[in-house]
């Protein structure tokens, strides 16, 4: 390319909308998995540089832990109402009422049970593909997954089994019954999506900034103090300058200790820590090496 | 990292002995891209296997089934960045599927780190490589003769290795060839310099990867545009609106270009680049862009815009090289699918020519074709693709071939 300087941000832009019209084109009925978080904000300015000035030619889907951080879900509320998409969210409490869902412990994580709600959904809307924004960077097991990853019927991940991925040339094809996740964000990194969201300037939950909140220590980590959690007997609660690297379900999202308070400075932070963005926030990969990689099959993203 | 950062993927060959994986670990350690909490997993799985120092190879470990196994089973993709650029490594393993692993992850490269081992020096996997290198298009190959502390840094040695592989490349058509001598136990000459090779003046591998030139890797002056997607909003404001959109393959293109649509041959000027961001006069490859037309034609997913500067082929029948995917042989009663930019068709193959042996290249005749086979096929599809040669143009040169049966890629293919 000649006199025109094309950086890295605009070469994984340019792939992930690439990959988005590729779905749109060939999948019959898709979606576009939406939290409010940030890897999912960055998917839907995606999406509006593919699409517009169309419509998106999917629906968004939430799968709702109803554990969230409750500026994750106005965000999430704002932006599809701002955007006058549909947004269809589907909550664990549904699966928990037909009993597909059944919670041994309130207090406990809920991410092991999206999957379920998660299937339910896909068989509800007949959706043959889901775009979600998951990374490679994010995990050793997703490090090898497929940009456009198949899912048997029973939403199944099988590493062994999965189509080899040429050029840019992607193999959308399902039989009936079977869908595929497919991930536009594959090859972004925690700091290229950082400085994605500087450049094009996103909203994103305040809560991903530096603020001062109540948490308590358990181990390494540092735990906010909500409704579903309280300080034990013995645990003291401190008030500490945190901002969160990922949002998910609050009993298990610890925050990082940081006085980033805007994206300058989360860049400047991204770029010199020394720990995963996994690694530092969430309790339930760490129970062992391949945790991921276990919930994966399972259907999990 | 800044606002000019480029992105650069490559890809290392090499066999679990030439140090490949220690090489990987030693780039992203070097260049502090491992995590604290990576770094302190592979620490406590060397002291439990008993090793006096920590195996960096361990960071490229991926699946729990090839923990088990000791084995990689798969191309995983790292990622790791420096100022000056963002890398994406395409890391393959190097046993038995190798050949369809390594044109997997080559499929996107820019470059290819091919490593020696200095004792060894260039070896039949070596010509493998290099030859899948050189079938696949990589622009750019590195030759790192690994190992240099176990042949007492010579630099006779060195250029011994270096002399023979050139000699070989030359014969394949490869002249970018950049020769580097290092240890990646040691850590000379990756992202260091360190003390014992001084007697080499070239740039580490760190600034090789860093400085190659890489802007010429897409073909910059035959205009590709294959339509991805229709956009008719149909709303009050964008009420006569019809726009391409897609992704410029090659070349670019202007406001007021006349342009072809292929396989049709109508032709049209542009009369709107539309972006997010507002429009644009001209575009460039790789830009995904929406393009509007001065007239109404009937255009649909699958046709290509170019310009006459340069015509592409338009046909129904093809030679290419083929490498088999699939545990399962090419059946050739059969009809397959090809998908080639965005235009899917069926297709039959009208003879196999012949396989290459992929360590001594000899040819074979009426082969049977088997996982990991590279054959020379003819080829028929049902409607005409709009293709060029692969090694004048990657993106619309190639082309993956599905089994409808299974829904499975069974083949990459690049149009000879």
């Amino acid at each position: 390319m000649s006199n025109h300087l094309f950086t890295h941000l605009d070469a994984l832009e340019s792939e992930s909308i690439h990959i988005m019209r590729e779905v749109a084109a060939e999948c019959k009925n898709p979606a576009l998995l939406f939290s409010g978080g940030k890897d999912s904000i960055v998917m839907l300015r995606l999406a509006g540089k593919a699409f517009r000035p169309c419509k998106f030619p999917f629906p968004l889907v939430h799968i709702d832990t109803e554990h969230n951080f409750p500026e994750v879900i106005a965000t999430r509320d704002k932006l599809a109402a701002d955007l006058g998409e549909r947004l269809i969210v589907r909550s664990l409490e549904s699966s928990i009422a037909k009993g597909t869902i059944v919670i041994k412990n309130p207090d406990l994580p809920r991410n092991p049970y999206q999957s379920v709600t998660l299937l339910e959904t896909i068989e509800e809307f007949g959706f043959d593909a889901c775009m979600g924004g998951a990374r490679r960077d994010e995990e050793k097991a997703r490090a090898k997954e497929r940009i456009f990853s198949f899912r048997d019927e029973f939403g199944q991940w099988d590493p062994k089994n999965q189509r080899p991925e040429l050029w840019d040339i992607y193999n959308t094809r399902v039989h009936s019954g079977e869908n595929i996740r497919v991930f536009p964000i594959s090859n972004w990194t925690e700091l290229d999506i950082w400085q994605y969201i500087g450049r094009e300037n996103l909203h994103i939950p305040s809560i991903y900034y530096a603020h001062e909140r109540e948490v308590i220590r358990r181990g390494d980590s540092v735990i906010p103090v909500s409704d579903l959690v309280q300080p034990k007997p013995g645990e003291k609660v401190e008030v500490l300058s945190v901002r969160f690297r990922t949002v998910g379900d609050v009993t298990c999202t610890a925050p990082v200790e940081s006085t980033a308070s805007n994206v300058d400075e989360i860049i400047a932070e991204t770029a010199s820590t020394r720990i995963t963005e996994r690694g530092a926030t969430r309790m339930d990969d760490q129970t062992s090496d391949a945790s991921m990689e276990l919930r994966k099959k399972e259907g999990y993203f | 990292m800044n606002d000019t950062t480029q992105l650069l993927r490559f890809i290392t060959a090499g066999s679990v002995d030439d140090g490949k994986s220690t090489l990987i670990g030693r780039l992203l350690h070097d260049s502090k891209s491992i995590f604290e909490d990576q770094f302190s997993a592979i620490s406590k799985t060397s002291e439990k296997r008993g090793m006096s120092a920590v195996d960096l190879s361990l960071l490229t470990d991926g699946l729990q089934a090839e923990r088990e196994q000791g084995i990689t089973i798969d191309v995983a993709y790292r990622y790791f960045a420096t100022p000056k650029r963002k890398f994406i490594i395409g890391d393959t393993p190097g046993h038995e599927q190798y050949t369809r692993n390594m044109v997997t992850a080559a499929s996107t490269a820019n470059l290819v780190v091919i490593l020696v081992d200095a004792r060894r020096g260039v070896l039949v996997q070596t010509r493998r490589h290099t030859y899948l290198a050189s079938l696949v298009g990589i622009p750019h190959i590195v030759l790192a003769v690994n190992k240099m502390d176990m042949v007492d840094y010579s630099e006779a040695r060195f250029n011994e290795i270096c002399a023979e592989y050139l000699a070989f490349a030359a014969q394949l058509g490869l002249h970018d060839i950049t020769c580097v001598p290092l240890s990646a136990l040691v850590g000379d000459m990756l992202v260091d310099r360190g003390d014992n090779l001084n007697w080499y003046q070239g740039a580490t591998l760190m600034e090789l990867l860093e400085n190659v030139e890489i802007d010429h890797d897409v073909n910059t002056t035959d205009f590709r545009y294959p339509v991805q997607w229709v956009c008719r909003p149909q709303t009050e404001e964008y009420h006569d609106f019809r726009g391409f959109m897609g992704r410029i393959e090659a070349g670019e293109v202007s406001v007021g270009d006349e342009i072809t649509v292929l396989p049709g041959g109508k032709t049209s000027k542009v009369k709107e680049i539309v972006t997010y961001d507002g429009n644009l006069q001209t575009a460039y490859a790789p830009q995904s862009i929406t393009l509007r037309l001065t007239d109404e034609i009937d255009i649909s997913r699958g046709d290509m815009f170019v310009k006459a500067d340069y015509l592409p082929t338009v046909a129904k029948e093809f030679e290419a090289m083929l490498c088999w995917l699939s545990e399962t042989p090419l059946d050739k009663n059969r009809k397959y699918l090809v998908k080639h930019t965005t235009r899917t068709a069926k297709c039959l193959f009208s003879s196999i020519d012949y396989r290459v042996d992929v360590n001594t290249l000899e040819q074979h005749e009426n082969p049977t074709v088997s996982m990991n086979d590279i054959v020379h096929v003819s080829m028929k599809v049902q409607s005409p693709l709009v293709f060029d040669h692969y090694q004048r143009n990657r993106a619309s040169g190639s082309f993956i071939v599905i089994d409808e049966a299974t829904n499975n890629t069974v083949a990459a293919g690049m149009i000879a």
